[in-house]
């Protein structure tokens, strides 16, 4: 679900399908989507399908990849929200879904400076102003909470989504694989990153044209990719049953 | 103790570095595939916490167990040091591209079920 949001129709298609493959249990996640479990490896092929055709994509919770772009729901619905937090966040989570990254990455997009969206423990977090955007990085809320560095202030969703792209090349081209951004930040330092990022205009825009260069062809879902072939459909059942 | 050996399959069934499931009565049995298509059979069980060892990653001639990362060596079912238990192995061979699998275990490993 784009950024956290989602419409009654889509929520009808995730009941369907809970109910015709009898999922167990129905879970809303930390990163603003449903969870659905106690399905067996072999009902795989048929659900995946099934939620791809009604316009899903699979959330990469289990990659070293972008997970999510959680948000608030910002100045379309709350009267305290300087920005339109909501789009902003589906924005960016369209961007840089499918983006391999060397751990986990999680954004969110904060419509004002309550940070409903706790983005101040993110990878990457938006924090909305009235003058435009914060970008707050190297945040994790995990085993070891570290909240973000301030790293710029822009003007414009694009300058945002300039900023998200460049600041994910970087960590792609030069972090340790299973570095989060915050043990990396404070290995190479902030100035370091701010140096390559925010002061360095041209290396900004050529990081953030690497990136998006890659996801063209980097936005591929494995699921629907197994949905649609039916080799790989055939693996997730039983080599053979043995009656005996 | 004589085998019965089962036909369960093609090599090319089983994708390399993975494994496919025979479901049997007494439980799952995972067929794995290596890299250099060596085939393996192992209880589907980690003697860990009875996760599903079919679901790993194989690298060389072992499997780690997708819930907890414990090494399981393939030819014996033990697990790799400073670990200690086993998944019990079950006699397998190749004819050609033709699995062949006993559900008899080998002996040796207590966790047979």
């Amino acid at each position: 679900m784009w950024g956290g949001g989602t419409r009654p129709a889509e929520l009808k298609k995730i009941a369907e399908v809970a109910e015709k493959y009898g999922v167990k249990y129905v879970h809303v996640t930390g990163g603003q989507r449903i969870g659905l479990y106690g399905l067996k490896k072999e009902q795989l092929p048929g659900i995946c399908k099934y939620l791809e055709e009604a316009g899903f994509v699979s959330g990469h919770a289990y990659g070293k990849a972008l997970r999510t772009v959680k948000t608030c729901v910002g100045k379309e619905w709350c009267r305290f929200g300087t920005q339109d937090s909501t789009h902003l966040g589906m924005t960016m989570e369209k961007l840089t879904w499918g983006s391999w990254t060397p751990h986990k990455f999680k954004m969110a997009v904060s419509g004002c400076p309550r940070n409903c969206a706790e983005a101040t423990i993110k990878d990457l977090g938006v924090v909305c102003v009235d003058s435009g955007y914060e970008i707050h990085v190297g945040g994790n809320g995990g085993v070891k909470v570290r909240a973000t560095d301030f790293l710029v202030h822009v003007k414009s969703e694009e300058e945002v989504l300039e900023y998200v792209a460049a600041f994910m090349q970087l960590y792609r081209e030069n972090a340790h694989y299973l570095e989060r951004t915050a043990p990396w930040i404070e290995r190479v330092g902030l100035a370091w990153v701010k140096e390559q990022v925010v002061e360095d205009e041209d290396r900004r825009k050529a990081l953030a044209e690497r990136f998006r260069e890659a996801q063209k062809y980097a936005q591929q879902d494995p699921w629907k990719e197994m949905a649609e072939n039916e080799a790989k459909r055939v693996e997730f059942q039983p080599l053979k049953v043995v009656t005996s | 103790m004589s085998n019965d050996w089962i036909e369960v399959g093609s090599i090319d069934d089983i994708p390399r570095r993975g494994a496919r499931v025979v479901r049997t009565a007494e439980g799952d049995i995972a067929v794995f595939r290596t890299a250099e298509d060596r085939i393996f059979a192992l209880r589907d069980k980690c003697p860990h916490k009875g996760g599903p060892l079919s679901q790993g990653i194989v690298h060389g001639t072992k499997v780690a167990c997708p819930l907890h990362d414990w090494k399981i060596q393939l030819d014996t079912g033990e697990a790799v040091a400073p670990d200690e238990g086993c998944a019990a192995t079950f006699p397998v061979r190749l004819d050609g591209q033709t699995i062949y699998l006993s559900v008899q275990p080998d002996a040796g490993c207590p966790n047979r079920g």
